[in-house]
């Protein structure tokens, strides 16, 4: 096969692969009303991706706002702009870091959980035989996943926001261990964090966020080959394309809500 | 319960497979084949692995679809039914999976009220009671609690079986029901299949390697082997059918008109050639 033949296979079959999943997210869209009649069914699922990711978020946040504080200090101590610790702290995390590390994190842990699962539940015959029991597979199992990953990462954006700026990471370093004024950390973030667009930024972007990393784990599980090495081959794409989707989306967000 | 649409047992067939042609990629696994399955008999389909046994299953309940022929299901063309329709058809079949396909994260008791509780609007307390008849008509009503990993292979495919069972289908079809099993799960299976096709007015399609046990519940047996019907009658008759291939397969004889050697040149020249 010449190279020409092999890049136009290449191409033909990636666009086919984008349509199929397209045709998948609008078969999943289509079937989220049904869930108003079932909400139990999310309700379950945003226990499975959202407070099973609790410990994982709580724990990087922390981390990552004590690692802004200390650098942020160096950089900011040398022009005597120590003060604004909290509001550099704060921009960072609300409009760009936040978000992203959330969804690169909840790619890690609730995504590739998800793909592994439904592809398992391929790879053992109980999505045929949901389909045997007339019932669809992708309104009772990928719709609720779906709607519990949108709903989640929002919430868990908010909770690595909170931990990254507040009291156990930012703070305790930025006022407990370098002794910047308490008021002066707080009182920055309040003057320059605005509703719109800072955090609004964190809803929309997570909430795009969270449905493009749940889109591509359904979809990988769900056309999952029926075998071990189907299954892992899933989950590491999940990973790998919802993270290097969520870059790509990132930065148009950007450029769209604060290009102005 | 809600039913689609009231069965037409005028007719004593109650699957029709018409010159059906299948392939699977560059494979061809049907060729052209004609099969009834009788309304309130067991059928077994045998064959060789890779015949396209469990294919059969999946053309009947409209997981695949072939491509060209009919299949027919009560009068149903199975292959031009929306998925709406399809879904309806499907409430009147059950599987048994060769895995069992229980869901796993449900226990026994669970699993078997699925069906009842995505499709019906019976209270639980009516549901509870189902529930626990099919359970003892399969006899795991004491391991209601336990989860599918608790279970033996055995133990799975018989509440994988109530479950087929909890919407009071028209046919059941068990793909490779007895694979794995020890000779007591399979004799329970066995007289299971047979007994549940009587007391409930069942139509049963067993595919299945095991020609002895088979034979013995089986009404009506088909065999298919490269794409064709080999043969099909009663079990009397495939027991005592003049085709050196139907003998060789049910008496399990390893040389015959399949040879035990795959094709190569001459023994002798292949030993001697210094290559």
């Amino acid at each position: 096969m010449s190279t020409l033949s092999r890049s136009l296979y290449t191409a033909t079959t990636w666009i086919a692969e984008v349509g199929r999943s397209t045709l998948f997210l609008l078969r999943i869209l289509a079937s989220l009303p049904a869930l108003v009649r079932k909400p139990r069914l999310v309700v379950e699922q945003l226990y499975s991706v959202g407070v099973l990711s609790l410990v994982i978020i709580v724990v990087a946040g922390i981390f990552v706002g004590m690692v802004l504080a200390l650098s942020g200090y160096r950089l900011l101590v040398d022009f005597g702009a120590e003060t604004a610790l909290g509001t550099s702290v704060a921009f960072i995390v609300v409009r760009e870091l936040g978000p992203v590390v959330t969804a690169l994190l909840f790619a890690g842990r609730a995504g590739s959980a998800l793909a592994a699962e439904i592809g398992l539940m391929r790879a053992t015959d109980q999505l045929a035989g949901m389909e045997m029991m007339a019932v669809d597979p992708v309104k009772r199992v990928v719709a609720p996943r779906f709607l519990a990953g949108v709903l989640a990462l929002p919430l868990l954006t908010s909770i690595f926001c909170v931990m990254a700026i507040g009291a156990a990471g930012g703070y305790y370093v930025g006022v407990e261990m370098l002794g910047l004024d308490a008021n002066a950390y707080w009182s920055g973030i309040q003057s320059s964090i605005q509703y719109w667009p800072d955090i609004a930024a964190i809803f929309i972007k997570s909430g795009v966020f969270g449905a493009i990393i749940t889109w591509v784990a359904v979809y990988e599980g769900y056309h999952t080959m029926p075998t071990s090495e189907g299954v892992s081959r899933a989950t590491t794409n999940t990973v790998v394309i919802a993270s290097l989707a969520i870059l790509g989306a990132n930065l148009m967000l950007t450029a769209i809500m604060f290009s102005g | 319960m809600k039913r689609p649409q009231q069965p037409d047992t005028s007719n004593e067939t109650l699957v029709e497979v018409r010159d059906l042609h299948f392939r699977l990629g560059e494979r061809v696994i049907y060729d052209g084949v004609d099969i009834d399955i009788p309304r309130g008999r067991i059928t077994v389909i045998m064959g060789p692995s890779g015949t396209g046994k469990t294919t059969l299953l999946r053309l009947i309940s409209g997981q695949w679809r072939q491509d060209s022929g009919s299949v027919t299901f009560d009068g149903q063309e199975v292959a031009r039914l929306s998925q709406r329709r399809l879904f309806e058809l499907r409430k009147r079949m059950g599987m048994l999976f060769q895995s069992g396909a229980l869901l796993t994260d449900l226990n026994v008791y669970d699993n078997t009220a699925f069906p009842l509780r995505e499709h019906t609007r019976l209270p639980e307390r009516l549901i509870r009671d189902i529930v626990l008849m099919k359970l003892e008509a399969v006899g795991l009503r004491g391991a209601r609690e336990l989860f599918p990993a608790q279970l033996s292979g055995g133990m799975a495919r018989r509440a994988a079986l109530a479950r087929a069972i909890a919407l009071d289908p028209d046919m059941i079809m068990y793909d490779e029901p007895f694979a794995g099993q020890d000779p007591i799960s399979m004799g329970v299976l066995l007289r299971l299949i047979r007994r549940l096709n009587d007391a409930l007015g069942l139509t049963s399609v067993v595919v299945s390697h095991d020609i002895s046990e088979t034979l013995n519940i089986a009404d009506h047996v088909y065999i298919i082997s490269d794409g064709v019907v080999v043969d099909h009658g009663s079990p009397e008759a495939i027991r005592a059918s003049q085709s050196a291939w139907v003998q060789q397969f049910i008496h399990a004889e390893s040389d015959g008109p399949v040879a035990f050697h795959y094709p190569a040149a001459a023994y002798a020249a292949d030993l001697l050639d210094s290559a």
